[in-house]
């Protein structure tokens, strides 16, 4: 088993991928010189037609990944959340509805590869975690990778799904180390992670977290540091939104009877606001405290770090939400 | 004349190039057939206009009939545009289309009974009901399918050519828009993006002079659309949009670029649309925003009467034959009217279909 960083996965998976299929591609700004580290060395492998560096234009080239894919190709883009509102357009009068308003006739194998780089000063303009926006439309699948193996395993899977996905990739995490196993160990002879699968990273009785991509990792902090008071916490990583896997989630509320979420989302219409309404509607016998989110304070992202540290999720927020399920 | 802003030549003869002025100047008439079409091809051509003519007056039939509801937005008076472009494509190469679209698909070779079908909102139709008159399509012919987001089309037809530039394969794609489109950032983005890769596309301007009642000479900053080919590097052609043959033989020329490997190209077909801009807008309240005698003019110049004026003066066909044509085509939306009539609703557990090729469960 390697330590990997997170980076490394994503390059590994691309890699992968593309050595594995030549209908594989990757196309964005400023990737044959990978600026943001995932596209290292792809373009001496692959060559310029596979890895292709875009004029600043999502809205031509987001849709241009679609025309692609529509005809035998299996586009991957990598963008950032903010740059996606420029071809929301493409992603959601195509990507997302081609399909079903053609009859089923329209097959989009296209990735996109959405980095949402928050909490490092970046403002307003560079900090968005957008995936609720996305969860609202039919017609994407939404990935949330919060670790180096499942954001391998995943990137896989979305290559070779035949629908469009969106994969929030969590900034925060990219320097992040973790187990990314070798193909040879796996029993399948490789990483691919499913979608709709919800991983129980700690086993627990007495409250259930559910995390949201970087907001994974801090509920893992919380469980062990509540371990030691004799507090026993369950983290689910749903990994992806769409699918959401909401029966791990129901089963985890059936045995603790408290559930805190913690989603680095702003907290109105946020992904948290959907499990939590889902395991009102489906769960609520099982509740013996209300539904705690700890998500993104409903204001812009601020540049200053004195306010930016008040706006999401963290320990000590997700650790006094638990708290306050117990003391119901 | 050849026009060359920039980007290279292109091949096309002296009778397709019209100089016009701006908006509806004085049309100079093509010099008959100048090019070495063949009898069939000229012939189907025909055939494809009459269809899609009278395909359009049997919607606006139906639909003031309330045989079925929602938008539909009348081709007529353009149909030398799509027919005279498609005629030059193959059925390997692809399309994409707009809001006013009946015309592309049939255009392509598409099915009118599955086109008719899908406007009365049946399961028989092109997309089981679920597009209706503004998403038709037909992917067994390369056709992608149409955008009621205008311009929003334009950057898919340029991945369907990325592809053919990645794969290193011979088919081209071709995408229609019209004069409102042209002034959408996605078609500046469309253009540029195929032009620094030279991906193998036509970028189509159907130019009917409005967007909705909004003339384009009040907002296209140039005098004609093709002349924004020049900031793309690019051959920009300003053709006769109601002459089907100088449509299919600027078309050809661009096509033929694009499978070389040279670039893409802007066609600008300067047409008209007969029809007020939608079906099924009666109570809205119009403003005058054309002229009868502008109308009248356009409607001397009727691509049909100009193509069979062609077709019988070159002895290609008869008067007869023409006729016959027509009345064969009119037999086969009747038919298609039919079909449509029959075919049934979809049930309600279509519903959830269609949404993903690997299915997920519903929330």
């Amino acid at each position: 088993m390697a330590q990997t960083v997170f980076i490394e996965a994503i390059n590994q998976a691309i890699t992968e991928e593309m050595r594995r299929d030549e209908n594989v591609f990757i196309m964005g700004e400023d990737i044959r010189r990978a600026v943001y580290g995932a596209t290292a060395d792809l373009l001496g492998e692959f060559g310029e037609k596979r890895v292709l560096d875009t004029p600043l234009s999502e809205n031509g080239f987001f849709g241009a990944a679609i025309g692609a894919s529509l005809v035998g190709m299996r586009p991957i883009v990598e963008t950032l959340t903010s740059f996606m509102w420029v071809g929301m357009d493409q992603l959601i009068s195509q990507a997302a509805k081609m399909r079903y308003m053609f009859g089923g006739q329209a097959t989009l194998p296209v990735v996109y590869r959405a980095t949402m780089f928050y909490g490092a000063g970046s403002a307003a303009h560079h900090s968005d975690r957008s995936y609720p926006m996305f969860m609202n439309m039919p017609g994407i699948k939404i990935v949330v990778p919060s670790n180096p193996a499942d954001m391998k395993g995943l990137l896989k899977s979305a290559v070779r799904d035949d629908d469009p996905t969106i994969i929030f990739e969590d900034g925060t995490l990219f320097g992040m180390r973790g187990e990314v196993p070798d193909d040879a160990e796996l029993p399948q002879g490789e990483l691919v992670v499913p979608f709709g699968e919800a991983k129980i990273v700690r086993e627990g009785t007495d409250v259930t977290i559910v995390g949201i991509a970087g907001a994974v990792n801090h509920a893992i902090v919380v469980a062990d540091q509540l371990a030691a008071d004799g507090i026993s916490v369950e983290v689910i990583d749903p990994r992806t939104l769409v699918p959401f896997d909401k029966q791990t989630v129901l089963d985890s509320v059936e045995k603790t009877g408290r559930l805190v979420i913690a989603d680095p989302a702003h907290k109105v219409c946020s992904a948290a606001s959907e499990i939590a309404s889902i395991v009102a509607e489906e769960g609520f016998w099982s509740l013996q405290a209300p539904i705690q989110k700890v998500a993104s304070e409903q204001v812009h992202i601020p540049y200053t770090p004195s306010l930016e540290k008040l706006v999401y999720p963290d320990v000590a927020k997700i650790t006094a939400a638990v708290k306050r399920t117990l003391e119901s | 004349m050849t026009r060359t802003d920039a980007g290279g030549e292109l091949c096309v003869t002296k009778a397709t190039v019209l100089l016009l002025a701006a908006r509806i100047g004085l049309l100079q008439k093509p010099e008959g057939l100048t090019v070495d079409i063949d009898r069939d091809l000229l012939l189907l051509m025909l055939r494809r206009m009459w269809m899609i003519r009278n395909f359009e007056l049997k919607v606006m039939e139906v639909h003031a009939a309330g045989e079925f509801t929602g938008a539909a937005h009348p081709y007529i008076g353009e149909e030398a545009v799509a027919v005279g472009a498609c005629a030059a494509l193959e059925d390997t190469d692809y399309i994409t289309g707009n809001h006013r679209s009946h015309g592309h698909p049939i255009a392509k070779g598409g099915r009118v009974d599955k086109a008719m079908a899908e406007l009365y909102g049946r399961i028989d139709g092109y997309c089981k009901g679920k597009g209706g008159s503004m998403h038709l399509a037909d992917y067994s012919i390369g056709i992608l399918g149409e955008s009621g987001i205008l311009g929003s089309s334009v950057p898919v037809a340029v991945g369907a050519a990325l592809a053919a530039h990645i794969k290193g394969e011979k088919f081209v794609s071709l995408a229609f828009f019209g004069d409102g489109a042209s002034n959408q950032g996605a078609l500046h983005e469309s253009m540029n993006l195929a032009s620094v890769w030279k991906l193998p596309i036509i970028f189509l301007c159907e130019n009917n002079q409005y967007a909705v009642t909004t003339s384009y000479a009040e907002t296209v900053a140039v005098e004609h659309v093709s002349d924004r080919a020049s900031a793309y590097n690019m051959p920009g052609l300003l053709i006769d949009g109601q002459d089907a043959i100088a449509m299919y033989e600027a078309t050809s020329a661009a096509v033929a670029r694009a499978r070389a490997g040279e670039g893409p190209t802007l066609i600008e077909g300067l047409t008209y649309r007969y029809e007020e801009h939608s079906l099924g807008l009666g109570r809205v309240r119009r403003g005058e925003y054309r002229s009868q005698e502008e109308i009248d003019s356009w409607r001397k110049r009727d691509p049909l009467e100009i193509l069979e004026g062609s077709i019988i003066s070159q002895g290609v066909a008869t008067r007869e034959e023409c006729d016959a044509i027509n009345a064969e085509t009119l037999d086969e939306v009747e038919r298609a009217t039919d079909f449509a009539r029959n075919s049934p609703f979809p049930e309600p557990e279509e519903l959830f279909e269609d949404m993903w090729a690997n299915p997920i469960p519903q929330p």
